[in-house]
C-alpha cells in the first residue's frame, strides 16, 4: 500500500460543498417527485423506479460524509478512494450489492457498510460468486433495475465467469465490479499477487459489452458512469469495471474528490421509417401473418404494445419465453412452432435464434434439417442481434436469411409499426383480418377445457407427483396473491403457462439465456429480492440439479430476509442428461440400462426440505402424495407471507 | 424423415386393411408388470413419464393406446427425435410387455370430477408439441435437471 497522499483538507472547501450539493439536493427532490392531478406530491419509491439524474443527484447529497482525517501514520490520512467509488455508485440510484467477500474489494466493502451506513446500495452476501452475479441477473429481470455483483479479482471472476454468460446471452446488464492490483511494487506478497492479473476483463470480455480499470477516482467516476449507460442502452448487457486496490484504499483530501459525472438513462433506438412501413405493408397485406417474440418485451409497455399489433393484424403471438412478451390466455397466444408451418409472413421481434425458428432440425444419430415455413413466406426481422454481437461464443445462432432486416430494437419500434399497420389497414384488408380473429377466438373457446383433459390424463393422480398436479396446486395456492414466478416452468412442461394466468411483465423472467446450470436458485432469490420492495410473492419452480449447484442461495435469502416460494420440482436426475444419455446408448445399439450412471441423484436420495432447514429456511417435505400438496403448500404460503423463504420440496414426474 | 414416414405409412395400411394383416395386428402376448419395470429400465419414462402420460415425449397412455403394427413399427423404425430400438436392446418380447403396460394404465379421472381441476382457467397445447425443438426453446436448451 502507498503511502497517503500529504493533501490536507480545507473543511471551509467542504462546508461549502456540503451547502451547495444540499441546495441542489432539496431543488431535485421536489423535480423528481411526481405530482398527482389533486396537485399533491407523490411519495417516491426508489426501488420501483429507473435511475434518473435528478434522483442522482439527490441520492448523493442526502449523506453527510464524514471528514475522515488520520491523524497517525498507520491510519488513512483523509478519505479514502472507495468512498468516492461509493458516492458514484450512489449517483447511479443502485439499491444492492451482491457479493461473495473479496479482500480485493475489502475497501469498497468497508465504505458501504462503514461510509454509506450499508444503506442504498445494501450489501447482499451471497456464497459464491456465480450465485452473486446470478441474483443480479435475476434481480435486473424482476425490477427493472441494475444490481452490482461485487467479486474478488481472477479466482473471483472466474466463478462468476459462467452467470455473466448467462446474463450475456440473456441480455441482462448486471453490473460487474472486481477488485485487483496493478502496481506489483504495492501488492501484498503471495495471495494477493497470485490473484492479481494484468487484464481481468479478457476473462469475460467475449461476452460483455464493455470493460475498463480505472486507474485514477476520476478516470473511475467516468467509466463507471459510463459503463452503466452502456449496459442499459438496449441491447442489455453486462459490463465489467475494475477496481484498484490501491486506489480503492489511498487517502485523498476530500476536494480532491473529482466531481461525479452526469448520467442519463439511455433511449433505445428505433428501426428506420422505410424498414418498418414495408414491413407493416407485408404484415396486413398477408393472409396469415406470425409474430414470433424471444425478448421482445422490456416492460409492461412492451407487452401491451405487442398485444396492441397482435389485435390489429389478428396474427398468432408465438411467445418464445426470453421474457413475459405476451399474456399466456390471450387467444392469439402460441408457443408452439405449429403456426410457423402455415405463415406466410414471420416477424421475429428479438429473436435469439430466427434460423431455429424457420428450421426443423432433428437431432438423432444422422441429422435431418430442413425448413419449417413453407416456400415463400416472407421473413422480417426486428432486433439488435445484427447491431451487437460477438465473434467468440456461438449464442448468435445460425445465419438465418430474411427478407427484411431492421437493425433496431423492437419495443422501441412497437410503436411506429402499430402507426403503420393502422395506415395501412384498408376496408377490404379489414374483413380479412376479422374473418381471422374470429378463427383465433374460436379455437381458442374451447381450450380451457382442453388443457383439463389433458392434465387429468397427465397422472393426476401418480406417485410421482405429475407436473400437471404440481402446477395446478401451486396455482390454486397462489391465484389471488400478487404473484410472479421467478423461474422457467419448462422442467414441469410448462404447465404454470398453460394455467395460471401471466398478464403482467414482471410476472415471468424468462429463463438463464445462456443455459449454465447453477442460473435457476440465486436469480430466483434475486427477483424475490426485487419483488420484495413491492409486497410481491415471488414463487419459484426449482429443478433438484440446478438447485445442488448453488443451494447456499438458500442461506441468502433466509440471511436477507428475502421471501421466496420455492416448489422443487424434485425428479431426482439431471434429467435432461437422462435423455441424452439413454438415446446415445440406443442410437448405438448397446445397453439402454446404463444411462443412470452419472446422470441421476438417487442412492441416496436428497432431502431438499432437510437442506433448506440447515439453512435458516423452512423446509416442508419431501411430499410424494399428491393429497399432500395442498396442505404443505397451505403452509408454505403462511411461512412466506410472513416475509421469510420457504422451500417445499415434492417429489415428480420427469417432466 | 421419410423413412420414419414410410414406416407409419406401412403401418398404417397393416391397421387398416382386413383379413391376413388384421390377424398380425393382434399385439403379442406381454406381462404388464413386467413391461412397467421394462419401461422404466431402458428409459421410455425419461420421454414419456412413468404412466405414459407424456412430458417431451408425446403422451403414450392412458386412453386408446396406438395400434399394434403402429407402436411397434414406430419403435422399431423411428428416425425422429426418438431414437428406433432395435432388437438388440429391446427384445419383441420386452416390446410386447411395454405394450401390454401401456394398455394397462387405468383410465384417467374425469376432469369434471376434479374440483380443483374446475377451477382453473388456462390453455390446451403443450407449448411445444414436438420433442424438440420448439422454436428458441429446443429439448437440450435450458438448465433442468
Amino acid at each position: 500500500m502507498s503511502k497517503p497522499e500529504a493533501k490536507k483538507v480545507d473543511r471551509r472547501k467542504f462546508l461549502a460543498g456540503v451547502a451547495v450539493v444540499g441546495a441542489a439536493a432539496v431543488t431535485a427532490d421536489s423535480a423528481r417527485a411526481a405530482v398527482l392531478p389533486n396537485g399533491q406530491i407523490a411519495p417516491v419509491a426508489p426501488s420501483a423506479l429507473r435511475p434518473s439524474t435528478l434522483m442522482a443527484q439527490v441520492d448523493n447529497g442526502v449523506h453527510a460524509p464524514p471528514a475522515a482525517l488520520g491523524t497517525h501514520a498507520g491510519l488513512t490520512q483523509g478519505r479514502p478512494g472507495s468512498d468516492y467509488m461509493l458516492d458514484v455508485i450512489k449517483s447511479l440510484n443502485i439499491d444492492y450489492v451482491v457479493t461473495n467477500p473479496a479482500s480485493s474489494c475489502r475497501g469498497l466493502h468497508d465504505s458501504i457498510v462503514t461510509y454509506g451506513d450499508n444503506k442504498k446500495p445494501e450489501l447482499i452476501t451471497a456464497m459464491h460468486e456465480e450465485s452473486a452475479t446470478a441474483m443480479a441477473h435475476g434481480y435486473f429481470k424482476a425490477s427493472g433495475k441494475p444490481m452490482i455483483a461485487l467479486c474478488h479479482g481472477t479466482v473471483g471472476l472466474q466463478h462468476a465467469a459462467m452467470a455473466v454468460y448467462n446474463a450475456w446471452c440473456d441480455r441482462a446488464p448486471v453490473i460487474m465490479m472486481i477488485g485487483n492490483s496493478l502496481d506489483a511494487t504495492q501488492r501484498r506478497p503471495g495471495v494477493p499477487t497470485t490473484h492479481s492479473v494484468q487484464d481481468p476483463g479478457s476473462l469475460i470480455r467475449d461476452f460483455t459489452k464493455w470493460d475498463d480499470q480505472p486507474t485514477s477516482l476520476g478516470h473511475f467516476g467516468e467509466s463507471m458512469v459510463r459503463a452503466y449507460r452502456i449496459a442499459l442502452t438496449p441491447p442489455y448487457e453486462p459490463v465489467l469495471i475494475v477496481m484498484d486496490e490501491d486506489l480503492q484504499e489511498k487517502g485523498f483530501a476530500a476536494d480532491a474528490f473529482p466531481v461525479i459525472p452526469k448520467f442519463v438513462m439511455p433511449t433505445a433506438a428505433a428501426g428506420d421509417p422505410n424498414g418498418v412501413r414495408e414491413a407493416a405493408r407485408m404484415l396486413v397485406a398477408a393472409e396469415n401473418p406470425v409474430i414470433v417474440a424471444d425478448r421482445a418485451a422490456r416492460s409492461q409497455n412492451g407487452v401491451n404494445l405487442l398485444v396492441q399489433l397482435a389485435e390489429l393484424l389478428q396474427a398468432t403471438v408465438i411467445d418464445q419465453g426470453g421474457r413475459m412478451n405476451f399474456p399466456n390466455l390471450h387467444p392469439l397466444y402460441a408457443r408452439g412452432g405449429g403456426p410457423i408451418a402455415t405463415a406466410d409472413v414471420v416477424l421475429g421481434l428479438e429473436l435469439t435464434d430466427f434460423f431455429g425458428t424457420v428450421n426443423n432440425f432433428t437431432d438423432s444419430a444422422e441429422v435431418t434439417q430442413g425448413p419449417r415455413v413453407k416456400p415463400g413466406t416472407k421473413l422480417i426481422s426486428i432486433g439488435m442481434g445484427d447491431v451487437y454481437i460477438r465473434a467468440n461464443y456461438q449464442d448468435f445462432q445460425r445465419y438465418q436469411p430474411v427478407d427484411i432486416a431492421i437493425g433496431a430494437d423492437a419495443e422501441a419500434t412497437l410503436p411506429m409499426l402499430v402507426e403503420y399497420v393502422k395506415a395501412e389497414i384498408t376496408a377490404a384488408r379489414r374483413a380479412v383480418i376479422d374473418k381471422r380473429g374470429q378463427a383465433a377466438a374460436a379455437a381458442f373457446a374451447n381450450s380451457a377445457d382442453r388443457m383439463r383433459t389433458d392434465a387429468a390424463g397427465g397422472a393426476w393422480n401418480a406417485t410421482p407427483i405429475s407436473t400437471a398436479r404440481l402446477s395446478a396446486e401451486l396455482w390454486a395456492a397462489i391465484k389471488n396473491e400478487d404473484w410472479a414466478l421467478v423461474a422457467r416452468d419448462q422442467s414441469v412442461s410448462f404447465w404454470p403457462h398453460r394455467m395460471w394466468n401471466f398478464s403482467k411483465y414482471h410476472q415471468y423472467i424468462g429463463h438463464s439465456g445462456g443455459a449454465g446450470v447453477g442460473y435457476g436458485l440465486p436469480a430466483a432469490v434475486g427477483g424475490a429480492l426485487a419483488h420484495k420492495a413491492n409486497g410481491r410473492l415471488a414463487v419459484n419452480i426449482q429443478p433438484d440439479g440446478d438447485c445442488m449447484y448453488a443451494p447456499g442461495a438458500l442461506w441468502t435469502a433466509a440471511h436477507h430476509n428475502i421471501p421466496l416460494l420455492t416448489v422443487m420440482h424434485n425428479n431426482r436426475a439431471y434429467h435432461q442428461e437422462t435423455m441424452h444419455l439413454q438415446r446415445m446408448a440406443t442410437w448405438r445399439e448397446r445397453r439402454v440400462d446404463r444411462w443412470k450412471i452419472g446422470t441421476t441423484i438417487e442412492n441416496p436420495n436428497m432431502n431438499f426440505a432437510k437442506l433448506a432447514e440447515s439453512m435458516g429456511v423452512v423446509g416442508i417435505g419431501p411430499i410424494e402424495n399428491p393429497n399432500d400438496l395442498a396442505p404443505a403448500l397451505k403452509r408454505a404460503l403462511e411461512v412466506v407471507k410472513s416475509g421469510e423463504p420457504v422451500l417445499v420440496d415434492v417429489v415428480a414426474q420427469p417432466r | 424423415m421419410k423413412f420414419s414416414r414410410l414406416a407409419f405409412a406401412v403401418a398404417s395400411v397393416c391397421v387398416l386393411s382386413g383379413g391376413a394383416l388384421a390377424a398380425q395386428a393382434q399385439a403379442p402376448a406381454g406381462d404388464a408388470a413386467r413391461g412397467k419395470a421394462i419401461f422404466a429400465r431402458v428409459g421410455c419414462y425419461t420421454c414419456h413419464g412413468f404412466e405414459g402420460q407424456g412430458g417431451v415425449g408425446p403422451k403414450l397412455a392412458p386412453g386408446p393406446v396406438r395400434a399394434w403394427p403402429v407402436f411397434s413399427t414406430f419403435v422399431r423404425t423411428t428416425s425422429r427425435d426418438m431414437p428406433p430400438f432395435t432388437t438388440r436392446n429391446l427384445t419383441d418380447q420386452e416390446l410386447a410387455d411395454i405394450y401390454a403396460y401401456l394398455t394397462a394404465v387405468p383410465a384417467s379421472p374425469a376432469p369434471a370430477s376434479i374440483p380443483l381441476l374446475m377451477q382453473l382457467g388456462g390453455r390446451s397445447g403443450l407449448p411445444c408439441k414436438r420433442a424438440l425443438p420448439c422454436p428458441g426453446a429446443p429439448l437440450f436448451y435450458a438448465p433442468t435437471a
